[in-house]
């Protein structure tokens, strides 16, 4: 595949904090790419700077083995949909999407042609002589979608679009994004700080914390093989327990001793064990690798959510059996359900669930939040 | 507590009637009495002659080649002033709309100096600012002078047209920035990014997207510039040496020379002939313009 967007050790700072610390970050062809991360991460100064409205401090932008360091956004072949759209108040819907082909002063009837089809391909054929002021969240993001697209741009960037929908029409707007995506061949760059938006929706997921890129990888490749503790809480809940890497393939933790798939560490390295909440398999007590006390069970609907108490750490899991509260129970773990980490800055930061409750996490990371 | 959170239309009125009462004391009344003045003679008696006066009156002006032509006095007074309104009313706009832009771009306390350099003028009297004014344009007033020191000069304005309409810039010039800077200061940056994401220059920025959006603020400039402008009378007396008789000069001769049922009726027809106008304004602007309505 070849690259679209190359970015070599970029830096930036905005009155002296450091937003972006030396990224690198290669974008192919056809990709749908996700930067992810919380709020203050750099996701979004990285998507501006790549779309031209930020320049780095340090580093290059390289657009299909150009330098654009200096070219201004308008002569970028890179359009942007905008957090809340930034549609144009005083044009109809049909101006909205025109306005980019007027700017190239294309004859009248092309303008017309491209922009019908545009509106056909977001589902808003009958929409072009409305105000936009008087559309839905939702038909406004597609007007947003389809000027965009209009000029056929080499790389479309989306700064979290789907934020101030709800969520129904948010599952909605992600399968036809990813739609949208297959059918036109552009390479998309999408921002979001939605965890379960990004695993469903990209071919590549860039984790991003504080500034610098944790992971780059498939979905699957983040959420199975994370590399630090920060990846592993933010993708998905996950248990990270310190542990010793006894030698290659067995690690001990919680006192006990695992086999794991692991190798590569030294001989006796302390680890960060990560252990997703649904691969841990709740057995009787006497039968268990380790043992401890539910101390509390949430219904979750497809499963029951346990925290439970093993030797003083607080372990979440997730099962479709039923557990009670208070019962003395057992756990196993396969091989495979073990993940090893190696140390890092974030451990001991994330995967403790002892002051867990599903209220303060929704306070703590509300939907639809904004990065400045 | 329920009747003070409670807020119904008749609370409203309630909140409202020291200013109903006050609009009807000094603005209904008062226009009551132009009306009747204007459409009755000196013992109060029914008569539209003052009207017809306006549009017939007829005198003769001498032109500089010597002949002399006939012309309809009030008519042609009124040209004079919507002209002199329109050209100061423009020259506001193209003055003032950069620096309206220029504020909503700046940082916020350079936006604040600017506010307050811009309305420190209207803090001052009127008539001081445009005696000012003559000490200014004066042949041997402080430009000429500074003119002449650097070997310049003189240049003759005061009693020109092009003084009455300094004067008039000068003063109604806050009218025409303060409303297209607070549409323009209210301006979602994100669209100017959007136009430019999509391919437009600077020019085009400005031209495609940054004025239709200031529509409202451009037009709120022009009414309150014009409006004031067409009727102002003292500027024209102090500044044009009285050699451009305006509208308001007109209505304040009439009234100091006590001819009030004739002044009444000026003002009445400067009157429906303004409203008029602001109704065409606000009946165009909600067709074809953005934010009009």
């Amino acid at each position: 595949m070849n690259k679209v967007v190359e970015l070599k050790n970029i830096s930036k700072a905005f009155d002296g904090e450091v937003v972006l610390d030396n990224i690198s970050l290669d974008i192919h062809d056809n990709e749908f790419m996700t930067l992810l991360g919380p709020s203050g991460c750099g996701k979004t100064t990285t998507l501006r700077i790549i779309g031209g409205f930020e320049f780095p401090d340090e580093g290059d932008v390289i657009f299909m083995g150009e330098r654009i360091n200096d070219v201004p956004s308008h002569k970028r072949h890179v359009n942007t949909v905008f957090q809340k759209y930034a549609l144009f108040p005083h044009l109809n819907v049909f101006e909205n999407v025109a306005f980019p082909l007027r700017e190239r002063k294309l004859p009248k009837t092309e303008i017309k042609e491209k922009v019908t089809k545009m509106l056909e391909m977001v589902m808003l054929s009958g929409f072009a002589d409305r105000r936009v002021t008087s559309l839905s969240g939702g038909q406004q993001q597609r007007v947003a979608i389809a000027r965009a697209l209009v000029n056929e741009p080499k790389v479309l960037l989306l700064d979290e679009p789907l934020g101030a929908l709800d969520l129904k029409l948010r599952k909605d707007m992600q399968q036809e994004l990813k739609k949208i995506q297959k059918n036109t061949g552009i390479t998309f760059i999408f921002v979001t700080h939605d965890q379960e938006e990004a695993l469903s929706m990209s071919d590549t997921i860039v984790v991003m914390s504080e500034g610098k890129i944790q992971q780059i990888g498939t979905p699957t490749d983040i959420y199975n093989e994370p590399v630090n503790a920060f990846v592993a809480d933010f993708i998905g809940e996950s248990n990270i327990i310190d542990g010793v890497m006894l030698e290659d393939y067995r690690v001990r933790f919680g006192g006990h001793v695992f086999q794991c798939l692991d190798t590569g560490f030294m001989k006796n390295e302390p680890v960060d064990v990560v252990v997703r909440p649904e691969d841990v398999d709740i057995v009787a007590p006497e039968k268990g690798m380790l043992c401890g006390d539910v101390t509390s069970v949430t219904f979750m609907g497809v499963h029951n959510e346990a925290i439970v108490d093993i030797g003083g750490f607080k372990w979440m899991i997730q099962t479709t059996d039923p557990v009670l509260e208070g019962a003395h129970i057992g756990i196993t773990l396969e091989p495979d359900a073990i993940h090893i980490m190696k140390k890092s800055k974030y451990s001991g930061m994330f995967g403790d669930y002892s002051s867990y409750s599903n209220e303060l996490e929704e306070l703590s990371n509300p939907g639809g939040e904004e990065e400045e | 507590m329920k009747k003070l959170t409670a807020k119904t239309p008749s609370t409203y009125r309630t909140a409202l009637t020291p200013y109903s009462v006050w609009s009807l004391l000094f603005v209904i009344v008062p226009l009551i009495f132009i009306a009747f003045y204007a459409f009755t003679d000196d013992n109060f008696t029914f008569t539209t002659d003052n009207i017809t006066r306006f549009f017939t009156a007829k005198s003769n002006i001498v032109g500089e080649d010597g002949t002399s032509e006939e012309v309809r006095t009030y008519i042609l007074i009124f040209m004079r002033s919507l002209k002199l309104a329109v050209i100061s009313t423009a020259v506001c706009l193209v003055l003032g709309y950069p620096i309206a832009y220029i504020m909503a771009r700046a940082k916020e306390r350079t936006q604040k100096t600017m506010v307050t350099l811009i309305m420190i003028p209207m803090w001052m009297n009127f008539l001081i600012r445009t005696y000012a004014w003559m000490t200014l344009l004066q042949d041997t007033g402080i430009i000429n002078g500074l003119l002449a020191k650097v070997g310049l000069g003189p240049v003759h304005v005061i009693g020109t047209e092009t003084a009455v309409i300094l004067g008039m810039v000068y003063d109604y010039f806050p009218y025409m920035v303060l409303p297209i800077y607070s549409i323009l200061a209210k301006l979602d940056v994100r669209l100017l990014e959007a136009a430019r994401d999509l391919g437009c220059g600077s020019v085009s920025v400005l031209r495609r997207v940054v004025f239709p959006l200031s529509m409202p603020g451009v037009i709120s400039g022009i009414t309150m510039v014009l409006i004031p402008s067409i009727s102002t009378f003292y500027i024209s007396q102090k500044l044009g040496n009285g050699k451009f008789f305006l509208i308001g000069d007109a209505i304040e001769g009439q009234y100091v020379a006590n001819n009030l049922h004739f002044a009444a009726a000026i003002a009445f027809i400067l009157m429906v002939i303004l409203l008029s106008l602001m109704a065409l304004v606000k009946y165009v602007s909600a067709r074809y313009v953005y934010g009009g309505e």
